[in-house]
């Protein structure tokens, strides 16, 4: 039961599963393959078994550039601040109805 | 360590625990205590080895399926413990520990599995009991886990029970076609029930007052609810289901409590459950020989994989 070579189990890829068209791809989990190939084949067979997916994309998990917990507030520096890109920032005559709500449906 | 550095551990505990209970999900690459980690290392990794070990008492059943019918559904569902196992390992990976260590630790015995699989399906209606009762006892459990804190394995658990819903469905329907069948039908039902019951009340583990882990995986809120809690939610729905295709639980003391709404069991032998999970089952060693069997027979795919991807990169 040694791990030889030919016995590996292969490079780890991220799956990513489309439910529907106009959906994002949302990452469903892992496979082992030797290739991208079996890659999306094992993808099929673990993540697909039951619909609805109509698309899958796999990438080597080693590929995957991401941010550390560690730097991740500064990096993604959140908005408090920032209250001018919402538009709740901005004030209007209250009357006058704006956005996509106030259209009437035709 | 010294001093400074046992006061940052404090520190990070501290904020660690103050995010688990402000409800916030985990993700692998937070810090986390050592002991947190172990901790759903052990778990899990022991769920996976459930999932792959538990297809084998069905496999068995597979060429013997009664119809058509009832061989296509075992054969998806055998395929989904083989899936479950996979998103499970997949996300144990998320820890740092690689699938390759825990597919050797299981073949080389040293790994633990629920111990139900260790128990014979020596007849089709035990098709119906796994699926009933053990399927349905596994179901709240990962409905539980499904709110885990670690957000791998609560993400896992969300996939699984929507696929599981359908084991326990048509456990139940065989159980209740051959409850309604003729008096041998009838029997095997009950045979069935009367085999798997009490192995099925010891799947949620050891009670309350002996388990060693249940406080802290409350307090990391891996675990939302006691063994105990688990298995009275278990008794409390699967009595009315019995009684209503006419089985009969098999414990003389099963009784209901009308003041707290809850039905109780007699006292569940704890003996045997130890005995089993020490490798007394009977068939504790055949399911380690058949999965070490079916892993060198796989041997020749993965080599075949393995030089068609290295010809291509060439």
């Amino acid at each position: 039961m040694s791990a030889d070579a030919a016995d590996s189990q292969w490079p780890l890829w991220e799956v990513f599963v489309q439910a529907k068209t106009g959906a994002a791809h949302e990452h469903a989990g892992s496979v082992h393959a030797a290739d991208g190939e079996l890659a999306l084949q094992a993808a099929r067979d673990v993540y697909a078994r039951r619909g609805p997916v109509v698309s899958l994309w796999v990438v080597e998990s080693e590929r995957i550039i991401a941010t550390t917990p560690a730097d991740s507030p500064s990096f993604l520096e959140p908005g408090p601040e920032k209250i001018y890109r919402h538009p709740r920032f901005y004030t209007g005559p209250k009357a006058v109805k704006s956005g996509p709500k106030a259209m009437k449906k035709p | 360590m010294d001093g400074a550095e046992a006061r940052d551990d404090a520190e990070r505990e501290r904020r660690f625990q103050a995010r688990i209970d402000a409800g916030e999900k985990i993700e692998p690459k937070d810090w986390m205590p050592e002991a947190y980690r172990r901790q759903l290392v052990r778990m899990m990794s022991q769920h996976a080895h459930s999932e792959v070990v538990g297809m084998l008492p069905e496999g068995n059943w597979i060429t013997r399926a009664p119809s058509l019918r009832r061989k296509q559904t075992l054969l998806a569902k055998v395929q989904d413990e083989a899936g479950h196992g996979l998103y499970l390992y997949s996300a144990v990976e998320t820890l740092g520990v690689s699938r390759e260590e825990l597919i050797d630790e299981l073949l080389a015995g040293r790994a633990k599995y629920s111990s139900i699989f260790n128990y014979p399906t020596l007849s089709w209606a035990d098709m119906g009991a796994i699926g009933w009762l053990v399927d349905g006892a596994a179901i709240l459990n990962q409905t539980m886990l499904s709110k885990c804190s670690y957000g791998p394995y609560a993400r896992a658990m969300l996939r699984i029970c929507k696929e599981e819903r359908f084991h326990e469905k048509q456990g139940f329907e065989i159980m209740a076609v051959l409850a309604a069948g003729t008096p041998a039908q009838r029997a095997m039902a009950q045979g069935a029930l009367e085999r798997w019951w009490w192995p099925t009340l010891m799947m949620f583990g050891p009670p309350d007052a002996a388990s060693t882990h249940n406080e802290q995986l409350l307090r990391w809120r891996v675990k939302q609810k006691s063994n105990d809690e688990l298995r009275q939610w278990f008794v409390d729905l699967t009595v009315p289901q019995a009684q209503q295709i006419g089985l009969a639980i098999p414990d003389p003391e099963l009784r209901y409590d009308a003041a707290s709404e809850h039905w109780r069991t007699g006292a569940i032998d704890w003996d045997e459950f130890w005995r089993v999970v020490r490798g007394g089952g009977t068939c504790n060693r055949d399911r380690l020989a058949a999965r070490q069997r079916a892993h060198e027979e796989g041997r020749w795919v993965r080599e075949a994989a393995e030089a068609y991807a290295k010809k291509r990169r060439a």
